[in-house]
């Protein structure tokens, strides 16, 4: 089993190594256009990395965080349920395909975030406005993945089980979604990082609040140091959250990578 | 009486089939063979011939363009369950254990569970891959993982075996040992098996006939009988002068239908 293991003890140190030393690589830099400065505008590391803590110490930001994951959950929710169904829906069968398949390569091509101002036309400024930036945002990716994850599925299998004599239905759930399922969930996560986007546009463009309200409120202030550790911190909980599905992806769906 | 003329017939006969790919693609042209009960017959051509659709074809998985087969005189119009395949890339599930890869043509069959893993179990050990019953397949080696789809389709008791180049991704030594199993295993379990092979050597060490199929479109140049006596030692066969003549012979034959 050992000799499966990609990675070996020093492989590992090696790799953390080379992020640290780029992470150095980049705050140093930002220290020192901090310090030159580029722009009075623009804080140095240092003084974001104070108020950051500040912000910490003092709940703002975890208040803030309270009120922008809520919109984000919800969508990511419905559209993770949802838009999974409709692209599993448009996989399997051709007319669904034939129906809603254009639609989605004009929504996935077209520029969403453009939309978002318009949302507060059609649904006004509350909770449902957001939720709805963040499953515009989210659903290309995650239906369009599902999609191909199905038309995806290697033939081969699908050709086995009916060698075996699977019905149409056994095909579809002991081949056809199992095989898909790593394609399914890289779809998921890609929608996690959009719907960030989302939600953080929507705090900013429709009515600020969470985070997007502290961005503004700084910014209206000129404290430049809180405003980039707002910015900062939404960046470092993105990521956080993002490979944090990597990583379970990784796990879970081991087995189907290594093999055709 | 009828029973007599039952057992006699041949159990696969194909009858003026025609295979075009759509976008005009040939691949078989009127072929006919018959394939006896009980034997092992070979494809043998060269790669593209259409070897792999002819046996599709009979085990019901792609449709022809023209003729019939027949299967214990019935017309074949999709798989059966007397047919059981053995793919060339193995088509295993990534994400299923070699028991429940082994069980699966059973599981889709709705054998009970206890069962069937059983059944899976008798011929994991057939195959000779007792201990490897909870490995996914991404912890065995090719060979291993064609023992696996050996032991799939042994599981599902057909009668007969279609196997596309079941070797073909497996390294030279391996394969070997694998002939000399599979000879050994053919023993036990009498089956029908259609062999798809572009090797000379394999083709006349494992069958009891060669269907020798020429270039593109694929016909049917010559059937030829190569049974050697199987029934000593299976490892002896590759001394044998015999086996040392038909290869000869078969390159001899296979040549003039080459350039
Ligand atoms: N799905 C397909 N569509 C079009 N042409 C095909 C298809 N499958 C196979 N062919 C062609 O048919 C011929 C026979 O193929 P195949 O039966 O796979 O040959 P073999 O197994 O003898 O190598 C080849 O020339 C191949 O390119
Ligand atoms: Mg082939």
């Amino acid at each position: 089993m050992s000799k499966y293991k990609p990675k070996t003890k020093t492989g590992l140190f090696k790799r953390i190594a080379w992020r640290v030393l780029s992470l150095v690589l980049v705050f140093g830099l930002w220290e020192f256009a901090g310090r030159k400065p580029i722009s009075i505008i623009f804080p140095t590391f240092t003084s974001t990395m104070v108020a950051l803590m500040n912000l910490l110490i003092d709940g703002t930001l975890l208040s803030a965080y309270a009120v922008t994951l809520v919109p984000l959950a919800i969508g990511v929710a419905l559209v993770g349920f949802l838009g999974i169904v409709f692209g599993i829906l448009m996989g399997l069968y051709r007319s669904f395909e034939w129906l809603t398949l254009p639609v989605f390569i004009i929504v996935q091509s077209a520029p969403m975030a453009a939309l978002i101002p318009l949302i507060t036309f059609l649904y006004g400024i509350g909770l449902g406005a957001k939720v709805l930036a963040v499953v515009l945002m989210a659903a290309p990716v995650i239906v369009l993945n599902s999609y191909r994850g199905i038309r995806n599925a290697n033939p081969t299998l699908i050709q086995m089980g009916r060698s075996f004599l699977a019905s149409r239905t056994q095909e579809i759930f002991k081949i056809i979604l199992p095989d898909a399922s790593g394609m399914i969930f890289a779809g998921l996560r890609l929608g996690v990082a959009a719907g960030f986007i989302g939600v953080i546009l929507a705090e900013l463009l429709i009515t600020p609040t969470g985070i997007g309200d502290l961005i503004t409120y700084y910014r209206a202030l000129a404290l430049y140091p809180q405003m980039f550790a707002s910015i900062f911190s939404i960046v470092l909980f993105a990521s956080v959250v993002v490979s944090a599905l990597q990583r379970l992806e990784g796990i879970l769906f081991r087995r189907q990578q290594c093999t055709s | 009486m009828q029973a007599n003329t039952i057992q006699n017939r041949p159990i696969i006969e194909v009858k003026e089939l025609s295979k075009t790919y759509p976008g005009r693609v040939e691949a078989l042209r009127n072929v006919n063979l018959s394939i006896p009960r009980g034997q092992l017959t070979t494809l043998l051509g060269p790669s593209g011939c259409g070897k792999t659709t002819l046996l599709k074809i009979i085990a019901g998985l792609l449709n022809k363009t023209e003729g019939n087969v027949f299967i214990n005189g019935q017309p074949v119009n999709g798989p059966g369950p007397e047919r059981a395949f053995v793919f060339q890339d193995f088509a295993l599930l990534p994400w299923c254990t070699v028991l429940r890869n082994v069980a699966f043509g059973l599981e889709l069959r709705g054998v009970p569970g206890k069962q069937r893993n059983e059944i899976a179990m008798k011929y994991i050990d057939e195959v000779g891959l007792t201990g490897f019953e909870k490995a996914y397949p991404y912890e065995l080696s090719g060979g291993m993982r064609q023992r696996v789809g050996l032991a799939r389709a042994l599981a599902v008791d057909a009668e007969i075996l279609l196997m596309d180049e079941p070797f073909a991704s497996v390294d030279e030594q391996t394969r070997r040992k694998f002939q000399e199993d599979l000879l050994n295993l053919l023993k036990i379990e009498k089956k029908t098996v259609v062999f798809v092979t572009h090797s000379i050597e394999e083709a006349v060490y494992v069958s009891d006939q060669v269907a020798l199929l020429g270039p593109r479109p694929g016909r049917i140049m010559r059937v030829i009988n190569t049974r050697l006596d199987h029934a000593e030692n299976v490892e002896d066969i590759r001394r044998d002068q015999r086996y040392l003549n038909l290869v000869e012979d078969l390159w001899q034959i296979l040549r003039q239908y080459l350039i």
